[in-house]
């Protein structure tokens, strides 16, 4: 009983991990330009297919993949920003959700176009498939992994959000871009390299994903709702609150298809209708 | 003298800042009553706090003898009390014809209005009697969002007047406008009916000495001094607060 | 010292106004005229029925979808609200339709009343979550009902027909006389007098006072509760109504295709509604047809040449619109009609 509670939760975390890694450039990107970008899952997929896609064709070992998904998905960020989105920060909500309607549906109906519909498929090192034994639970191997790299990231954004200037001036922005900009801190530049980075992260995560929650073409459709649950329920902006609040959807869903099948993600959207409406400004109230 | 708004101890503050502290103020009916004070003073945090806009920490608010501080903005204006804001909060998509309509049609509640608009002649006739008063009459049919500055203005009260407010709560009447231009907010403030309660706000002392018959003067959320105008120009503590000021508005 | 009570008081605010004499057929307000444009476009949907007898069936689709569309410019166009879950109140509308008729109930124009009821009440329920809030909330509240009761019916298969749909539902004569044919012929006539009176219904009260008052709220949401509109309990009735009007057209699918698939209830579904609407031009009520129109069109020949492509050009096409057209078709032609045709303001 406890074995099963224990394992539902490490399954929930590992979950919520990755749910992290992936959100976080969309939390950044709605709490510092206050742009809705349902396509954020696009640089997932994106990310995903690269992995996929240098395993499959060029034979490079999984781990050697997760640079290169960083990398491309980043890569892409960095060329769309100041292209697309850069124009549309100022519109209206409806606007932007039909832009990032629109992107989905072009980058979904690319990959169908290049990689086919059906679902990729990674191989894993050796070392990361079975299972590891740790206080008496048998606790997946691909999971702990999932933890330990999302939990490394973590740190480290949150070392470069607090310890460096550049932190500091996304801070500002956050807070007050008009007033960041009076002060001198290139906004644009700051909006950039804050959805590079993001973008980056998500094509990661994407790439980590595969092996837990598959990859094909309706990837960003499938999960977008939950990306933005993530983030409106833990804060726009906000690392710790965007953390807490994968964890707790991550527990929730592996718990709720766990116990509950039978309902299904019923519980996870639910749980989303109620956070909303307890927490209309997330669940950690960043100093805006 | 009957007391037509009254506050007890009111007082709003956001963690350590105390925007309004325990202010104390009573606005006679049929009275044209002015407040001032520097920027800052949290005159418009005031008007907000009687107007249901924001909730106060502590203390009450009266209209009349009914306690209303728990009730919500719109029902505040049905009970007689409307305001106008210092900057344009107004319908850009609307014409002037059809802000002030809206607002008549509000006041008297819209009920089973199956009519178009354009048929409500009552509400349309009064609309216009309104705006001709207002010197808009020429352009009822105007979108709003068109309107130069200075009649947006003077339609900013214009929707006010048609809630037919037996309280009217003026946020900066003339803010905005050019000293050479403001002539038009003077008549319309000069013409209002006497049965009608104005509590205004204004930096523009010109304004304030030829229309306020009394003075309350509001610096850092509590109220220094109120009096008739002449008092107040003579009180040297209200000199020293408005020293080195610069003449705004 | 102090206001002198002159003369020229301003009588507005005391006395019943006076009748005044300039004419007022020079007034801008909204009225009930028929302007030559919407004539010729009702009499083209008619003219269809008569020069395509071959595509009655996606006209009737695009009816269909367009009172959808319509029944989301409601909300989305005077009144401001972004749904992207519209599709739960199309899907109850055409469950219900779709079960009375199994169940024995097969009389057409009944079952649209039912659904209309029963899709309201739904709107009305959740209107409560719906409505409060700001843009990306109500977004995401919106979206989180549709796909929940997308799951719930999903997960209900043993009522709702699951994955499968229900299919084969029998249908009755409209008004005791027509029978649904396989040209689809009655099918188009019947959506399109449906059609037409729900929008003659959706036009007046967009051209009441009420309506006005939807505009204001979307417009200046700052001042309405300042001139003491309820604006809660408006937004609540507009809700609700567009809930009903989004059942019909879901109860029209359901009867003049006699199926009804989970999809009605899907994100999908509301995704291209809100697409269809700013496609035609958001706030004109005809954006919504013409955004149907054009929509249902170009996918029935872009996507029978190749799925993918159509996606794909679909995407691009709304990243366009919003990029350099943001006023849809009805925007684009309105400052068209406005640079061909430039009148001078009126004074």
């Amino acid at each position: 009983m406890f074995a099963t509670l224990a394992g539902v939760l490490f399954d929930g975390v590992a979950y919520g991990s990755l749910l992290f890694l992936i959100s976080i450039g969309l939390s950044v990107t709605l709490g510092l330009m206050n742009f809705i970008n349902l396509a954020h899952g696009a640089f997932a997929m994106f990310g995903g297919y690269v992995c996929a896609m240098a395993m499959a064709r060029i034979g490079i070992p999984f781990l050697a993949t997760l640079p290169l998904a960083f990398l491309a998905a980043a890569a892409a960020g960095a060329a769309l920003e100041p292209l697309l989105y850069r124009r549309l920060y100022r519109t209206s909500p409806l606007n932007q959700v039909l832009f990032s309607i629109g992107l989905t549906l072009m980058s979904v109906a690319a990959a169908t176009y290049v990689c086919g519909s059906g679902q990729q498929a990674v191989r894993l090192p050796r070392f990361l498939l079975g299972q590891v034994h740790i206080l008496g639970l048998d606790l997946g191997a691909y999971r702990l992994f999932l933890i330990a790299v999302v939990a490394a990231i973590t740190l480290g954004l949150l070392s470069l959000v607090t310890g460096t200037r550049f932190g500091a001036q996304i801070r500002a922005c956050v807070d007050n871009a008009q007033v960041s900009a009076g002060v001198g801190i290139d906004v644009n530049r700051v909006f950039g390299v804050s959805f590079t980075l993001g973008a980056g992260l998500a094509g990661l995560g994407g790439a980590l994903a595969i092996a837990v929650l598959g990859l094909d073409p309706t990837f960003p459709m499938k999960y977008v709702v939950y990306f933005l649950l993530v983030v409106v329920v833990g804060g726009a902006g906000s690392i710790v609150g965007t953390l807490m609040a994968s964890i707790v959807v991550g527990i929730f869903d592996v718990a709720g298809k766990y116990y509950v099948p039978a309902v299904g993600s019923f519980v996870i959207y639910a749980l989303m209708l109620v956070l909303l409406l307890l927490f209309p400004g997330g669940l950690l109230r960043s100093s805006r | 003298m009957s007391v037509a708004l009254r506050t007890e101890g009111l007082s709003r503050n956001w963690g350590a800042l105390q925007a309004v502290r325990e202010v104390s103020f009573a606005l006679e009916a049929g009275a044209r009553h002015a407040l001032i004070g520097p920027n800052g003073a949290g005159k418009t945090t005031f008007i907000n706090l009687l107007t249901g806009v924001l909730r106060p920490s502590g203390g009450d608010v009266f209209l009349g003898e009914q306690k209303i501080t728990k009730l919500p903005p719109d029902l505040r204006v049905k009970r007689g009390m409307t305001r106008t804001f210092q900057i344009n909060t107004l319908f850009p998509g609307l014409t002037v014809l059809e802000s002030v309509v809206l607002a008549i049609c509000e006041r008297e509640g819209l009920g089973a209005a199956w009519r178009p608009v354009a048929r409500c002649t009552r509400q349309i006739a009064e609309a216009r009697q309104t705006l001709d008063e207002l010197h808009l009459g020429s352009e009822i049919n105007t979108l709003t969002r068109s309107l130069p500055y200075g009649k947006q203005r003077l339609l900013e009260i214009a929707v006010a007047l048609a809630t037919r407010p037996r309280i009217l709560l003026l946020d900066e009447p003339a803010a905005g406008i050019p000293a050479d231009e403001s002539a038009e907010i003077f008549s319309v403030l000069s013409r209002l009916p006497r049965d009608v309660t104005v509590l205004f706000i204004e930096h523009d002392m010109r304004l304030v000495f030829r229309f306020a018959e009394r003075i309350t003067v509001l610096v850092d959320g509590a109220i220094l001094v109120q009096g008739a105008p002449q008092q107040i120009a003579d009180d040297s503590r209200v000199r020293e607060v408005y020293l080195g000021e610069a003449q705004h508005g | 010292m102090g206001a002198s009570v002159e003369p020229g008081e301003i009588q507005a605010m005391t006395q019943r106004p006076v009748s005044l004499t300039r004419p007022s057929s020079s007034l801008r307000l909204p009225n009930w005229q028929w302007r030559p444009a919407e004539i010729a476009f009702w009499i083209t949907a008619v003219a269809v029925f008569f020069v395509l007898p071959g595509r009655l069936m996606l006209g009737s689709q695009v009816l269909i979808a367009g009172l959808f569309a319509l029944s989301l410019d409601l909300i989305l166009g005077y009144a401001g609200i972004v749904s992207l879950g519209h599709a739960a109140m199309f899907g109850t509308g055409a469950y219900t339709a779709a079960l009375l008729a199994r169940h024995g109930w097969g009389e057409p124009l009944t079952g649209l009343l039912a659904a209309a009821a029963v899709a309201a009440a739904l709107a009305y329920v959740t209107s409560f979550i719906a409505v409060r809030g700001g843009d990306l909330t109500r977004l995401l509240v919106t979206l989180g009902i549709g796909l929940l009761l997308y799951e719930a019916a999903n997960q209900a298969s043993s009522v709702t027909g699951g994955v499968d749909g229900l299919g084969d539902v029998p249908m009755g004569k409209v008004l005791g006389l027509f029978r649904f044919d396989l040209e689809g012929r009655t099918a188009y006539l019947y959506s399109l007098v449906v059609v037409f009176l729900v929008f003659c219904f959706a036009r007046v009260i967009v051209r009441s006072p009420f309506g006005l008052s939807l505009r204001g709220i979307r417009d200046g949401a700052a001042r309405m509760p300042a001139i003491g509109s309820p604006v809660r309990r408006r937004l609540t009735a507009i809700y609700t109504i567009a809930g009903g009007v989004a059942g019909v057209a879901g109860a029209l699918l359901a009867q003049t295709t006699q199926f009804v698939g989970l999809e009605v209830l899907g994100f999908e579904r509301s995704a291209y509604c809100v697409v269809m609407l700013v496609l035609g031009g958001v706030g004109w009520l005809y954006g919504a047809l013409v955004g149907a129109a054009v929509f249902m069109i170009a996918q029935d020949v872009l996507s029978s040449i190749n799925p993918v492509y159509w996606q794909f050009w679909l995407g691009l096409l709304l990243v366009l619109v919003v990029l350099f057209a943001r006023g849809g078709i009805m925007g684009g032609l309105g400052s068209l009609w406005l640079w061909l045709f430039a009148r001078p303001r009126a004074k």
